[in-house]
């Protein structure tokens, strides 16, 4: 069994980030010269910082951009880059396009589920460290089955492979903040 | 014929008269193509595919995306066509639930009328969604997202003619829905409860609520009175359900109806409605005397008011404060007919027949209710009295009319115009005029006002002074006008707004009517019951004027009158939720601080304010006893930039203002605990 993980409490670092944050969402959206025409770009840039779409900053920005919420609501929900829900601090991206599924990643998509104790509904941990989608290609299909995390590729992959880079970082995160 | 201006279509050499598309040229000449996506109000969308034409030389395209070209081959069906239509048709059914017996839209439902007319005899797709709950939050329409074929009418009617965009599609591909921002209930949202929307549902995924079951209970208990109030534009839209034409006016048999079906008193809300223009045409005079607060908006429309409280906050002081005629009803009756009609104030019920879905909305507002009960118990709008009288068994066309009942059924043509776009504004003319020239009024009718176009601008003189007056519907054209009004690009003296297009003849409560004419026919039909009736003014009404002297404290703008027949606006926020966290903090009791970050705080800089905050709050050390929030919000836009410190609600806060609160809001806690 593993120890239940709860959310884990601010440092005061972080408390501030919140309004740092919201200065960066006024920045972005001056940046792009409150243009409803630039709302992809706006969204990608918001994402970025929240590592999803909270509610209210959409509201903030429908407000900002002179575009209804509804609107917002539907690019944001059309894109499937977007995200509503709170994502882990480390997005766990396999490729399930045809070279990586003919190589099996649906092992590998197994094995991390189980590992993570997630599905394909509930796909992000309860201690926001892991969040496992699948995507339709990466365009790196020479390597399949491919997995990226956050930004670093991993190519050639299997399920074992896959949940040791898993516990690798379950392990750098316990290491005391130092 | 000029060859370079005629194209064929189904054999036929037609003119082509700048029309925008085939489907509106096919139209012209008598040929009606299937359709539910294409409005020609709205803008094209070419989802449905039901549009489908052959074009010589270009194959099979939707018309209603093609414009006329001269020399084109048009063909409006073929066997290809007609197949292809009718999968369109049988995949669109193939996930509409199919419980149409049971559907309100039944009778009038686009999709079940396409169906029959294509025939479709069977659907060989199987259902694959799943069944969504059916939205009842809003007091005014029901929204079953089941019955939603996504061609989209409803979301470009909300944003294309009433700006508010309330609605929109989401999610992708065979989740795709239409629904309100983040999939809240409509009530939750900036609606305006005009049901514009249900009005160009082809289904019944919008539709107006009904509240007919209340009122049977109502009509059957013995011990209450029941008593009924007629909007003007119901009588002349009423008879369409029955067969009869658009515009004719049917009070007559809408009173004997309603005294069949088991009402006890049926009144008129135009008797309101020359209450209404009494009093708002006073407090016009006196602006204009004073020259403050112009344009004066009229307040009649709940669309409207909704709107303004959300989007034009700064307007609000401009709106008349003058109820709506159906309100003025319902707080008069209330007041005066328990004891007319001998019966307890609790057990007087007042039924209002309107229109209009936004009337439902307002009924039921807190401010208009008296001692726990609201003023107006129930509203049923036409289509919904048509009902009733069906159920009923009543053949409404051999219905002997009856009169109205006095004194809350008198009226005079000015209370009766109100049901058309321009009509308010006349009426209120047709009194401040006169009122001015110190003259009789012979010439009573203002032609400039009448018309369909979206925004009417008019000027008339009276004894030297210039009043200038505006006339818009849909509340698009009436947030440009808004706009233009703030940069100082038009000035107006009076301002008519009314949600629907057309007025209150083209309310979403309204008979659903395929007919394009139907709306002016009514409007036509209202101008004709104003000729009709011997008297033109609401002045000249001497039943308002006797309700003034026993009932309303003597004269207009009285106390009392104010008491009963004038209101109070309120800014309203368009989204219900959650506050932003902008500086977290710990678990334990700190100072929130939140500072309001909505349109109008955000124009009067409150995001600097939030900043300077933050950087106040980290200079001081202070992270630990401050949670500093953005919130959408107040509800006091007039009096923004809105902060909130602990319990303190700060208006025209400034950086130094909000600072200093916390310095006291932190030296009194500290004192406390110390």
């Amino acid at each position: 069994m593993q120890p239940e993980l709860t959310q884990p409490e601010a440092t005061p670092s972080e408390r501030s980030s919140g309004a740092r944050r919201f200065a960066k969402v006024c920045e972005i959206l001056e940046r792009h010269g409150h243009d409803a025409a630039k709302l992809i770009p706006v969204l990608q840039q918001v994402q970025e910082e929240y590592r999803y779409l909270p509610e209210e900053v959409l509201t903030f920005v429908a407000t900002s951009l002179g575009v209804p919420p509804a609107r917002i609501f539907g690019v944001a929900t059309f894109y499937s880059h977007f995200a509503l829900k709170p994502k882990g601090k480390y997005t766990i991206r396999l490729c399930d396009g045809t070279a990586c599924h003919v190589r099996r990643s649906t092992a590998i998509l197994d094995a991390l589920y189980e590992r993570l104790k997630l599905n394909e509904k509930n796909n992000t941990t309860p201690d926001m460290l892991f969040t496992v989608e699948t995507v339709s290609c990466l365009g790196a299909c020479g390597l399949a089955p491919v997995m990226v995390i956050n930004d670093e590729v991993h190519g050639l992959m299997n399920p074992e492979k896959a949940v040791q880079l898993v516990d690798e970082i379950v392990a750098q995160e316990r290491e005391p903040v130092r | 014929m000029d060859p370079k201006s005629t194209l064929t279509i189904d054999r036929m050499v037609v003119p082509i008269n700048g029309e925008r598309n085939l489907l509106d040229l096919a139209r012209r000449v008598g040929i009606d193509i299937p359709t539910f996506c294409y409005h020609s109000q709205l803008s094209i969308y070419g989802a449905c595919r039901l549009c489908l034409v052959e074009v010589e030389g270009r194959g099979v395209v939707a018309s209603c995306s093609t414009p006329p070209e001269a020399g084109m081959v048009v063909r409006t069906h073929s066997e290809e066509i007609r197949q292809m239509r009718r999968i369109a048709l049988e995949l669109i059914l193939a996930n509409h639930e199919q419980t149409c017996p049971t559907c309100s839209k039944s009778a009038t439902c686009e999709l079940q009328r396409l169906t029959r007319r294509l025939g479709v005899e069977k659907v060989r797709f199987k259902p694959t969604h799943k069944p969504q709950p059916v939205d009842r939050s809003s007091p005014s329409l029901v929204r079953d997202p089941n019955k939603c074929i996504l061609c989209g009418d409803c979301v470009r009617a909300c944003e294309e003619i009433q700006g508010v965009g309330a609605i929109d599609f989401a999610y992708r591909g065979a989740a795709a829905c239409v629904v309100p921002a983040f999939g809240k209930d409509l009530n939750q949202v900036e609606c305006v409860n005009c049901g514009l929307c249900a009005s160009v549902c082809p289904t019944g995924a919008l539709t107006p609520k009904w509240e007919i079951e209340t009122v049977w209970k109502d009509i059957e208990n013995p011990q209450k009175k029941v008593v009924a109030q007629i909007a003007p534009a119901v009588r002349v839209a009423l008879g369409e359900a029955f067969g009869m034409e658009p515009g004719s006016i049917e009070t007559g048999r809408i009173v004997a109806a309603l005294k069949a079906l088991g009402f006890d008193q049926v009144y008129d809300t135009s008797f309101a409605a020359d209450l209404t223009v009494v009093e708002e045409a006073e407090e016009f005079l006196d602006r204009k005397g004073k020259g403050e607060r112009l344009p004066q908006f009229t307040s009649c429309c709940p669309g409207w008011v909704k709107f303004a409280e959300q989007f034009c906050p700064d307007m609000l002081s401009h709106l008349s404060s003058c109820r709506s005629p159906q309100q003025m009803f319902g707080s008069l009756a209330k007041q005066i007919l328990p004891a007319q009609l001998g019966v307890a104030a609790a057990d007087l019920v007042v039924v209002s027949i309107m229109p209009c879905t936004a009337k439902k909305y307002e009924a039921k507002l807190p401010k208009f209710r008296q001692e726990g009960r609201p003023d107006v118990d129930h509203v049923l709008t036409t289509q919904e009295l048509a009902h009733m009288i069906e159920e009923a068994g009543l053949r409404f066309t051999e219905l002997e009319p009856q009169s109205l009942d006095m004194p809350l059924g008198f009226k005079t043509g000015a209370g009766v115009i109100f049901g058309a776009s321009g009509g308010v504004t006349e009426a209120v003319l047709r009194y401040a005029v006169e009122k001015v020239r110190g003259q009789r009024l012979e010439a009573v009718d203002f032609h400039e006002l009448r018309g369909e176009d979206g925004v009417r601008e008019v000027s008339v003189e009276a004894n030297g002074a210039t009043l200038k007056l505006a006339v818009v519907h849909g509340l698009k054209n009436a947030a440009t006008l808004v706009e233009r009004i703030r940069q100082g690009k038009a000035q107006y003296d009076l301002v008519e707004v009314m949600a629907c297009p057309g007025g209150c003849i083209g309310g979403a409560g309204q008979p659903v009517s395929r007919d394009a004419e139907a709306k002016r026919l009514r409007g036509k039909g209202l101008y004709a019951a104003d000729k009709m009736m011997q008297l033109h003014k609401s002045q000249d009404n001497h039943l308002v004027a006797e309700c003034y002297v026993r009932h309303l404290g003597g004269e207009p703008g009285s106390s009392t009158a104010h008491r009963l027949l004038h209101t109070k606006y309120q800014n309203r926020k368009r989204i219900h939720g959650e506050s932003l966290t902008v500086l977290e903090s710990g678990p334990s009791q700190k100072l929130v601080v939140s500072v309001c970050v909505g349109t109008s705080c955000f124009v009067r800089g409150s995001q600097t304010l939030l900043k300077g905050l933050v950087e106040y709050v980290e200079a001081k050390d202070l992270e630990d006893a401050v949670e500093v929030q953005a919130t959408f919000c107040y509800e006091r836009c007039d009096r923004g930039p809105t902060v909130r410190v602990g319990q303190h609600v700060q208006e025209h806060c400034t950086l130094d203002m909000a600072c200093q609160l916390i310095e006291r809001e932190l030296e009194q806690a500290a004192n406390t605990s110390g």
